[in-house]
């Protein structure tokens, strides 16, 4: 039998082994994303004819100048960074208390229940999440409805309204990483804690929260990357803000810059392999 | 944990209300599905079934789903083969580097959708100068599918540990009837979860989509953004996202059925 001669060969040859299962992987992403990715990089530096609207390769740092001095891009940078880092933190302190709940209070049948009540709004479209975002923040829809008795009214379309959606469309992709987090801490842990006379509270801050920070930081990086990035929600909720994303799109479409795209896509990518670097120690990266 | 009346009751109702939140715009969805308003105005002015009817026998959105499934199976099969060898690898083996293939693997979903979606669809025009195509718009999907499947089979293969596989190559076993035999049972409940998570991350993708499919090539996700603001066609996008969540608990079930049996078996 063939496989079996492969086997036998391949058996004491580790270095083979490793190589034969990593071959098609690495080749698949360094060929397809790495090398896209490079080429887009490389882009930012050349130049766009004006009259026939074509990329040209022509080197210039006039792009990258351009989006590393103009105050535009600096406000929208720190626009877009200030929107992530809200909706990470609301979906951060909406997710604990809701991942411990399911994991440590819940029964299993309740648990389970749970569990799918939290994740089937994943399937249920984006843009149709976002559209019925639209229909409540809209000035006769629902949240203008209820809250008009009171004096209040809606936030309407623009930061708040995007800062709520993209919340809202996150919070699902760092409720479970976190519920994983707390399901992981045995419960013999917090027996023997309370044991050697820890209140609650004390063993939520010296037990749970050390074990479950890599799972926390997991979460965060679903909300933070995915806000980061986002361009739709934006436009459909946003009214006038721009967002990093936005600017992207405007110059690949509208403007059609692909240079120019290409030189702001250096901020998100920038801003997100800081982000990894520094949450790479924690391990965090291996319970996405 | 010895946690007081009051703190349980506390976090059953933070619970409730964030569950009566996540489901507040989909009840409103639903019932815009129902509404004989064409916008999405509040409360609904009355209620009719048109455009159930119309939603059932609309061809464009069908099609579109027809095309998403498509899309999402290949995907996640591309991604089960590539993110298995990838775990297998980063979990049983030591070797330099391992950092840089773990980050290689996340990086497509970490980075933006938008630059991820300009890079390749740029890619493939420019650099490869090809016209942009269903299979074009497969393989985008299924490079950033790879990670979901990574993670699922390679937190099951470090939790399983190495033991039976030593076992199995002790007692004459090649490296393929280990796999076959000891390995791939262990792991296949893992690869459904994965896959599963694969298949319904292409399946509402519409960033990367939006860049590399080809023209003619419309997946559900896009079908709705191109009917999404068209007055007649709004309440239909409404059904459509009503019948979506409602089937989708379906493998969710399943897929929690199969882990939970897992956790019991190798708690037991």
């Amino acid at each position: 039998m063939t496989s079996h001669r492969v086997s036998t060969y391949l058996a004491p040859r580790r270095r083979l082994q490793l190589a034969s299962l990593l071959t098609a992987p690495v080749l698949w992403l360094g060929l397809v994303y790495i090398v896209a990715l490079a080429a887009l990089l490389v882009t930012a530096f050349w130049t766009v004819d004006e009259l026939t609207g074509q990329v040209q390769i022509e080197w210039t740092t006039e792009n990258v100048v351009e989006v590393f001095t103009e105050a535009l891009y600096r406000t929208v940078t720190l626009r877009t960074l200030g929107i992530a880092l809200l909706v990470t933190l609301i979906d951060i302190a909406v997710a604990v208390p809701v991942a411990f709940f399911m994991a440590k209070v819940a029964g299993t049948r309740l648990r389970h229940l749970l569990v799918i009540a939290v994740l089937a709004p994943l399937w249920a479209s984006y843009l149709v999440k976002v559209y019925a975002w639209r229909a409540l923040l809209s000035s006769d829809g629902l949240i203008e409805w209820a809250a008009s008795p009171f004096g209040g009214s809606t936030p309407g379309y623009g930061l708040v309204g995007v800062v709520l959606t993209l919340s809202y469309l996150w919070l699902p992709y760092v409720i479970m990483p976190i519920y994983a987090g707390f399901d992981r801490v045995p419960d013999r842990l917090l027996e023997a804690s309370a044991d050697l006379g820890a209140q609650g509270w004390r063993t939520l801050v010296s037990v749970v929260l050390p074990m479950i920070r890599p799972a926390i930081i997991a979460g965060s990086i679903f909300a933070f990357s995915l806000s980061l990035g986002d361009y739709i929600s934006t436009k459909i909720v946003g009214g006038a803000t721009q967002m990093l994303g936005t600017l992207v799109y405007d110059n690949v479409g509208a403007a059609n810059n692909l240079p120019l795209a290409a030189a702001i896509s250096f901020i998100p990518i920038g801003i997100i392999l800081v982000y990894l670097a520094a949450v790479r120690r924690t391990g965090a990266l291996r319970s996405l | 944990m010895q946690l007081g009346r009051v703190a349980r009751i506390v976090l059953g109702a933070i619970t409730l209300v964030v569950l009566a939140l996540i489901y507040l715009p989909l009840g409103v969805v639903f019932l815009n599905s129902i509404s004989t308003s064409e916008s999405l105005s509040w409360p609904p002015p009355g209620f009719t079934l048109e455009w159930w009817g119309r939603a059932l026998h609309s061809t464009g959105a069908l099609e579109a789903l027809g095309t998403s499934v498509v899309v999402g199976a290949i995907a996640s099969a591309i991604a089960l083969v590539l993110g298995t060898l990838a775990a297998m690898a980063l979990s049983r083996y030591r070797f330099f580097g391992k950092e840089t293939v773990n980050l290689l693997i996340v990086l497509p979903i970490a980075l933006p959708g938008i630059v991820t979606g300009i890079a390749l669809n740029n890619a493939f025009r420019t650099l490869m100068g090809v016209d942009l195509a269903m299979w074009t718009l497969v393989v985008a999907h299924a490079t950033f599918c790879i990670v979901t499947v990574y993670n699922n089979a390679f937190a099951r293969l470090n939790a399983s540990g190495t033991r039976l596989e030593e076992a199995s190559m002790d007692l004459g076993a090649g490296l393929f009837t280990t796999f076959r035999l000891v390995t791939f049972p262990h792991l296949k409940s893992a690869l459904m979860a994965g896959g599963l998570l694969a298949f319904a991350l292409s399946f509402d993708e519409i960033i990367v989509t939006t860049f590399t499919a080809g023209t003619g090539v419309t997946t559900l996700p896009l079908w709705i953004l191109q009917n999404m603001f068209r007055p007649s066609q709004a309440p239909v996008v409404a059904v459509i996202a009503v019948i979506l969540a409602v089937v989708s608990v379906i493998p969710l079930a399943i897929a929690q059925r199969l882990t939970a049996k897992d956790a019991e078996a190798v708690s037991r």
